[in-house]
């Protein structure tokens, strides 16, 4: 029998001439995203740049916008940290400015923002098998993903991390400041209610970090000659699969938090009291 | 009820091809696969196909529907609406060899430079594994090779000229899973940065997002190794540590 050689098919990808050919609103999330972000970096800066209504005196409301307040702008009842930075500053250093750069610095390294903006911002991609239209698509050997600078300093999430934990203490700290009455003592208030969600909330984002969950356990090869850091990691990671969503309302919650202590010390409207 | 269904399947090989419309029948309960195999039978007799288990299992009917990445056994016909179009194309990152058959020796060649497991010292029978410990890695396990995750991420699906040094997701999770492994003595958080690329993954979890295991493959694979390697090579505290002798280094594995 007479053997013969098939040639090997020359390899290349099917040439379809289509972008995508999806045909969902695969352009929704990122555009929805896009927005959201967008609209809330605006408010942040704009808040945190503003200077006045941060502080309810008469119940003890901070915005987190402005804590821990550390200028010496800050009235005094609101400065629990002390008032260490000079108040001749310029507009746009914020009162808590040992605290805004590290959040903001948590949340931009934090590994579902990093899928978000990724997503919307980035156009790396935009969507799931839609090709990726960042400037470097065009150059072959340009994409580095995160292995150069600037991107390499995602790496640093970790440290951010335990900087925003330190945070939400301070957070806390804040909500428990306000069960303040009319009379000085013991009270409750709407505005006490929002701030101890919008808090626990905090803590939500902040303990279903990845992070959070490599240092609890995740990091050890062997989970079963450590029960007690694999039942944290455990727990952590119920929590993870919900950082996205926390990420998220937390977006939600802080602005919210914020109009409405901005409005109550604006004078907009008084505060709903439940006690005192 | 049966109805006839409008299709549009790629044809051609070596890259060179087109979209061709086709009328096919569905009948009720069928997937995309059954209605390629309608197509055989009737229209396009020389329409290749690679198929095999069309339970979900075997991870050979991977192509694109309507541009989704999917496999064709586990696409339900009811999902489409009876007057849309249904295109089916071959995954768009492997070369292709003919129809709706790619080349996915990319995936096999990226297998091989994995260092296998090794246990060190420890003789046959004699390590014992905890459930807690298995169950980690079984996650991974249930992987069926459809390569749909590698298809779909972008860092070679939009960059190919990084297929020499990445990956792609299936295989930074062997790769994560065997760093898991509580057996497994050698050290392979270099490498996952060096030679697999982990730092090319920018974690859009398109792989999760495909993955028709449900593997959660970015979560549970691929940023846990980044963690990993953050400490190996990008921590300062862990770096000043291992200067003063308080954290021990042993050696990196090279690749196989």
């Amino acid at each position: 029998m007479t053997q013969t050689t098939v040639d090997a098919p020359a390899k290349d990808r099917a040439r379809i001439p289509a972008r995508t050919l999806r045909t969902d609103r695969w352009w929704s999330y990122p555009l929805t995203t896009f927005i959201v972000f967008t609209a809330w970096v605006i408010y942040a800066t704009v808040r945190s740049m503003m200077g006045s209504s941060f502080w309810v005196e008469k119940y003890h409301y901070l915005t987190p916008f402005y804590s821990p307040c550390v200028s010496k702008a800050c009235p005094a009842d609101a400065a629990d940290f002390g008032r260490f930075v000079p108040d001749h500053l310029p507009f746009f250093i914020p009162y808590a400015l040992i605290s805004l750069p590290f959040l903001l610095g948590f949340r931009l390294t934090c590994y579902y923002y990093r899928k978000a903006y990724y997503r919307s911002f980035w156009l790396t991609p935009s969507a799931c098998a839609v090709p990726d239209k960042s400037p470097v698509r065009k150059t072959p050997g340009r994409y580095s993903g995160e292995t150069r600078f600037p991107l390499i300093l995602q790496n640093a999430h970790r440290y951010f991390w335990v900087i925003a934990a330190l945070i939400s203490i301070v957070n806390t700290w804040d909500a428990i400041n306000a069960f303040h009455g009319e009379d000085g003592g013991f009270g409750i208030g709407l505005g006490t209610i929002i701030l101890w969600v919008n808090v626990i909330l905090l803590w939500g984002y902040t303990l279903s970090c990845h992070s959070c969950r490599h240092v609890m356990g995740g990091r050890l090869k062997s989970f079963s000659k450590h029960p007690v850091r694999y039942w944290l990691w455990t727990q952590i990671s119920r929590l993870n699969t919900r950082h996205g969503q926390f990420a998220l309302i937390t977006l939600g919650t802080l602005a919210l938090t914020d109009a409405y202590v901005a409005l109550v010390a604006h004078g907009s409207f008084s505060d709903l009291r439940l006690f005192n | 009820m049966g109805y006839k269904a409008k299709f549009r399947v790629w044809r051609g090989d070596a890259g060179e091809g087109e979209l061709k419309d086709y009328t096919v029948e569905v009948n009720e309960g069928e997937v995309v696969l059954d209605v390629i195999h309608r197509l055989q039978a009737t229209e396009a007799p020389d329409l290749a196909v690679r198929w095999n288990c069309k339970a979900g299992k075997c991870g050979s009917c991977s192509a694109e529907i309507n541009g989704r990445p999917r496999l064709m056994c586990m696409t339900r016909m009811s999902t489409f609406a009876e007057d849309e179009t249904v295109t089916v194309t071959p995954m768009r990152t492997f070369p292709v060899i003919r129809d709706l058959v790619t080349d996915v020796s990319y995936n096999y060649e990226k297998a091989r430079e994995i260092p296998a497991f090794d246990g060190g010292d420890v003789k046959p029978g004699e390590f014992r594994m905890q459930q807690v410990d298995v169950e980690r890695s079984q996650e991974f396990r249930k992987c069926i090779e459809c390569f749909l995750c590698n298809n779909t991420c972008h860092v070679i699906r939009d960059h190919e000229e990084n297929k020499e040094h990445f990956s792609g997701p299936r295989f930074l999770m062997r790769v994560a899973e065997l760093e898991m492994h509580p057996a497994d003595v050698q050290d392979r958080r270099q490498i996952a940065q060096d030679d697999f690329g982990l730092g090319y993954c920018n974690i859009t979890k398109c792989c999760t997002e495909v993955c028709p295991e449900h593997i959660k493959i970015t979560d549970n694979a691929l940023i846990p190794m980044k963690e990993r390697v953050v400490g190996r090579r990008y921590d300062p505290l862990v770096w000043l540590g291992s200067k003063i002798g308080v954290v021990k280094r042993g050696k990196s594995t090279p690749k196989a």
